[in-house]
């Protein structure tokens, strides 16, 4: 059990916990007051129409986004505390990106061998077969010595999946992974995806594909207008719709 | 004209040498300035931006001749007033001061649009990493920075090359001054400018070429 600092205690399963979370770019307030837990093995996917914030919101989760107000506990570590320690905080929470964001400028093992040689995490020779391992498990592993431009969408994706899998995370964040890409790659990404929930990985996916969402979360979260307006099982949220914004956004995209 | 050559190649040559030297050193100088306050000139911290603006427009709105009175004349007499009673600098080493100060807040503008070129996410891509600042700056957005900085840096380079001629006013025995000298000898003011001008362009021209030839193989890598 972990103490916070208003003496309540964080369950050892509580992977993330926010309280109050408040953002704001500027005069404009893009998260008004987010209160949610996430636990060990949870698939979270978060919906919602675009400015709604949960971009945003997933971006504080690794502080990406400096925090205006609240407590976002990452692993029993406040990130939104100004001395917390980002880059350990960090190694623990992989993230994929929409547009990708691979380093154009080194081949593909090398994108994925980065961060664990650097951060002394490897040895190259662990940290090459690990990527190797990794690029396989994503069905890449021809594709080592190829640069980034040389790729397709869904397989820049999938590197970039691995590259953030390299780190060996407790948690991965998804931040519309397959909004970019053409039709036809979506489904790559999301089996790359799904398999990685069956083994258990703490994820939190922000994304507009409602067919995973009901497939493969164990919790759907519906935010509007920097609140979550609607969270439960995906029966409930998109089957079962409590809320008129939650109802009228689903109507919208199915 | 080429009698000029003939009588005076040695003393040519030899100050277009000093001229090289002087514009290589400054360069590596610039490069280090450069970098320095352009990173401090991106980052979020304020103070770092406004040492770093200072810097850039105080040097650039000096024009080089009177930096390079300055510190050849105005910085040894400020410290001889302090009792450093035969301090001076050499023409060398006030032209490579105040040539690197000036080419330095250029190159500082130079890396500061390089390294706002690279997309926002490369940067954040390697934050959500765990590596920090330096490191992601050193590894994933330096690298292609300077890539796309390259043709900048070479056109930076023919100016402070041209720039050293200002550099003959303090006496240091570039290109320029080697003219001077030699009209002093022959007063044939046509021929010693024509030789003088058509070495200037000859280097730079050359230069330039290399440059682009650079930049070619350069933007062949980024297609990879």
């Amino acid at each position: 059990m972990l103490a916070m600092k208003d003496n309540t205690a964080i369950d050892e399963n509580t992977k993330i916990l926010v309280k109050n979370l408040k953002k704001n770019f500027g005069k404009l307030e893009v998260l008004k007051d987010i209160n949610t837990e996430i636990k060990t093995g949870e698939v979270v996917v978060l919906l919602g129409p675009s400015g709604s914030g949960k971009s945003t919101f997933l971006r504080c989760l690794n502080r990406l986004e400096n925090i205006t107000s609240g407590d976002v506990y990452i692993d029993g570590v406040n990130v939104a505390d100004k001395k917390a320690d980002l880059n350990a905080v960090r190694q623990k929470v992989g993230m994929v990106f929409q547009h990708f964001n691979l380093f154009p400028h080194m081949n593909v093992l090398a994108n994925i061998t980065l961060a664990p040689v650097e951060l002394k995490k490897m040895t190259k020779e662990q940290a090459e077969k690990k990527g190797m391992e990794l690029l396989k498990r994503v069905g890449l592993d021809e594709k080592a010595n190829a640069y980034p431009p040389q790729l397709s969408g869904g397989q820049k994706q999938r590197v970039a999946i691995a590259r953030a899998l390299a780190m060996n995370p407790d948690i991965m964040l998804f931040d519309e992974p397959t909004s970019a890409l053409d039709p036809e790659m979506v489904g790559e990404v999301l089996a790359v995806m799904k398999e990685l929930a069956k083994e258990g990985m703490t994820m939190v996916v922000v994304t507009h594909e409602i067919g995973f969402a009901r497939e493969v979360a164990t919790r759907v979260i519906f935010m509007d207008g920097g609140y979550i307006v609607e969270e439960g099982t995906p029966d409930e949220v998109i089957l079962n719709p409590k809320e008129p914004r939650t109802i009228d956004f689903l109507n919208k995209v199915l | 004209m080429i009698s000029i050559i003939q009588n005076y190649w040695g003393m040519l040559l030899l100050s277009l040498v000093q001229t090289m030297l002087l514009t290589l050193l400054s360069l590596v100088f610039a490069f280090i300035i450069g970098l320095i306050f352009g990173i401090m000139n991106v980052t979020k911290i304020k103070p770092l931006n406004f040492i770093a603006t200072v810097y850039v427009d105080g040097v650039r709105g000096v024009p080089l001749i009177v930096l390079a009175y300055f510190t050849y004349f105005g910085i040894p007499m400020f410290i001889r007033n302090l009792g450093f009673s035969d301090f001076r600098f050499t023409a060398l080493t006030a032209g490579t001061i105040a040539l690197s100060m000036n080419a330095g807040a250029y190159m500082a503008e130079i890396f500061r649009a390089g390294i706002q070129s690279v997309d926002k996410g490369q940067m954040e891509a390697a934050r959500s990493l765990g590596l920090g600042y330096g490191k992601s700056m050193q590894k994933v957005v330096l690298p292609q920075a300077i890539r796309t900085m390259i043709p900048s840096i070479i056109n930076q380079f023919i100016i402070s090359l041209k720039d050293t001629s200002i550099l003959s006013v303090i006496g240091f025995p570039e290109l320029t001054k080697a003219g001077n000298i030699i009209v002093a000898i022959n007063f044939d003011v046509f021929g010693v400018w024509a030789v003088v001008a058509i070495i200037y362009m000859i280097v730079i021209v050359t230069l330039s070429r290399l440059a682009k030839k650079i930049e070619r193989r350069v933007n062949v890598g980024n297609e990879r």
